[in-house]
């Protein structure tokens, strides 16, 4: 596993164009699998149009202090790019117009963007209803400055949404490092000792699951069934929701499919797990995702392939819901990731 | 590919044995279906017995099926590899267990 980025490595996968090149013209160029556009063209769902937007989701940075083997950001220690104040402003300019219900705070690890704590403050003043920040627990281990994390949670009532592979040590440090799953007991039960997970409490405390290789998640109520015996019996540690996501093949995801001999297979099984019901509730119909630097996305997983948004506004600085909701939303092969069996988003399954 | 009985392609292709036996291929696998769902049992625990049988008929294309399905599952490796000693246990009994009757057969023989 290494402990580096794509982009620090020079890997020829940190360049989007050779990423698209491979999901486009890998295993669907002699025609033998159908394009994601041609299969839900079939069901009468082309082009795929956003709804009413209700999920703002923020990308603050790719740094990180993990380098996870699957990692669609290819975030890390060693990656830079941190959202400013000002853009931080026009977010919040944004958040204030917006009908959107739902503020979604990503990264890399969104904690590790110096002003992160003041953008905390600030949003949570324009009245959001679900205010997530996607944790990745171990932060709040990795300095004596973030130790305070679950407190400062609890004061803005932020819902705390957290990576988790698996309930055994061997599964977790093996996609996401050494060491990570005892920092991530050790957070998640001062999380839980704040009030986070607690049955019947506010604090909101959701667990993510992305499956540690080359396969497809099962069903996520059994899944999270079996996580929360794990977690309690094993540590006491309790939480609400299990978000069971697919692993979407690009970034350091691809280059593992790569390396191990997995992509055509893998690809062969979304192809196979493609749930037309699932098209019509994916993430990108009812989010808009914004980059670092402000440029719109319809998700998380077109801003890491560069493909912004296909609408004249496309900025932050120059946001206008009316205009970006009449676009049509961009699609590649990478999107089966998110209609294959029960659907994958970053709300876990969607059908 | 070199000439092999088995094809892990092949695998894709079982539910095409309906199409020569459309009626006892749709029993088959409505009955398939059926048997791992949910239960008395859970489907977890099918899923670890399907592993174990599996290796005990010496399937290859079930232990394909069957070890995919565990990691989607979350079952870990050392739950698979005890359900296969399992088995293997099972398949070993089987075969000294007969040793009773060799050993009934020579004393019945022997003076």
């Amino acid at each position: 596993m290494s402990t580096q980025s794509l982009h620090k490595r020079k890997n020829k996968l940190s360049e989007t164009e050779n990423q698209l090149e491979i999901l486009s013209h890998g295993i669907f160029a002699n025609g033998e699998l159908p394009t994601f556009k041609q299969k839900i063209a079939e069901t009468n769902q082309f082009p795929l149009r956003p709804k009413k937007l209700e999920i703002l989701q923020i990308n603050v940075g790719y740094m990180c202090n993990q380098v996870c083997s699957h990692c669609h950001v290819d975030a890390g220690p060693d990656r830079k790019e941190i959202m400013t104040k000002e853009t931080m402003l026009q977010c919040i300019d944004v958040i204030k117009t917006t009908g959107a219900h739902t503020l979604d705070l990503t990264g890399g690890a969104p904690e590790m963007n110096p002003n992160f704590r003041w953008f905390v403050e600030e949003a949570s003043k324009a009245g959001v209803k679900d205010f997530i920040v996607r944790s990745n627990l171990t932060i709040i281990e990795a300095n004596k400055k973030y130790h305070d994390l679950p407190e400062f949670f609890k004061k803005h009532n932020v819902h705390v949404v957290s990576s988790m592979p698996h309930w055994t040590k061997g599964k977790t440090d093996k996609q996401r490092g050494e060491g990570v799953f005892n920092k991530s007991i050790e957070a998640l039960k001062k999380l839980n000792n704040v009030g986070y997970g607690m049955p019947g409490s506010d604090l909101k405390l959701d667990l993510v699951y992305n499956p540690a290789g080359a396969f497809l998640p099962t069903n996520q109520a059994s899944m999270e069934k079996d996580f929360k015996k794990a977690l309690m019996d094993d540590f006491g540690i309790q939480f609400h929701n299990l978000f069971a996501i697919t692993n979407l093949p690009i970034s350091r995801f691809l280059e593992y499919l790569i390396a191990s001999d997995n992509y055509e297979d893998y690809m062969y099984s979304l192809v196979e797990a493609f749930n037309p019901s699932a098209v019509s509730n994916v993430m990108c119909t009812n989010t808009i995702s914004v980059s670092w630097d402000g440029w719109l996305y319809d998700c998380d997983f077109n801003q890491m392939l560069e493909l912004k948004v296909a609408s004249k506004v496309k900025h932050i600085s120059e946001y206008n819901e009316a205009v970006l909701n009449d676009r049509d939303i961009i699609i590649s092969q990478h999107c089966y990731g998110c209609t294959a069996g029960s659907g994958s988003s970053c709300q876990g399954s969607v059908a | 590919m070199d000439n092999t009985y088995y094809d892990p392609k092949d695998l894709k292709k079982f539910p095409k044995i309906s199409e020569w036996s459309e009626e006892l291929g749709a029993k088959f696998f409505d009955y398939y279906g059926k048997v791992f769902e949910e239960g008395a049992l859970s489907a977890r625990e099918k899923s670890l017995i399907a592993l174990a049988v599996a290796h005990v008929v010496k399937c290859p294309y079930c232990i394909d099926a069957y070890t995919q399905d565990g990691l989607q599952r979350g079952i870990t490796k050392e739950e698979m590899m005890e359900a296969v000693h399992a088995g293997a246990a099972i398949e070993s009994g089987a075969t000294l267990v007969h040793g009773v009757q060799m050993m009934k057969k020579y004393d019945k023989l022997s003076m």
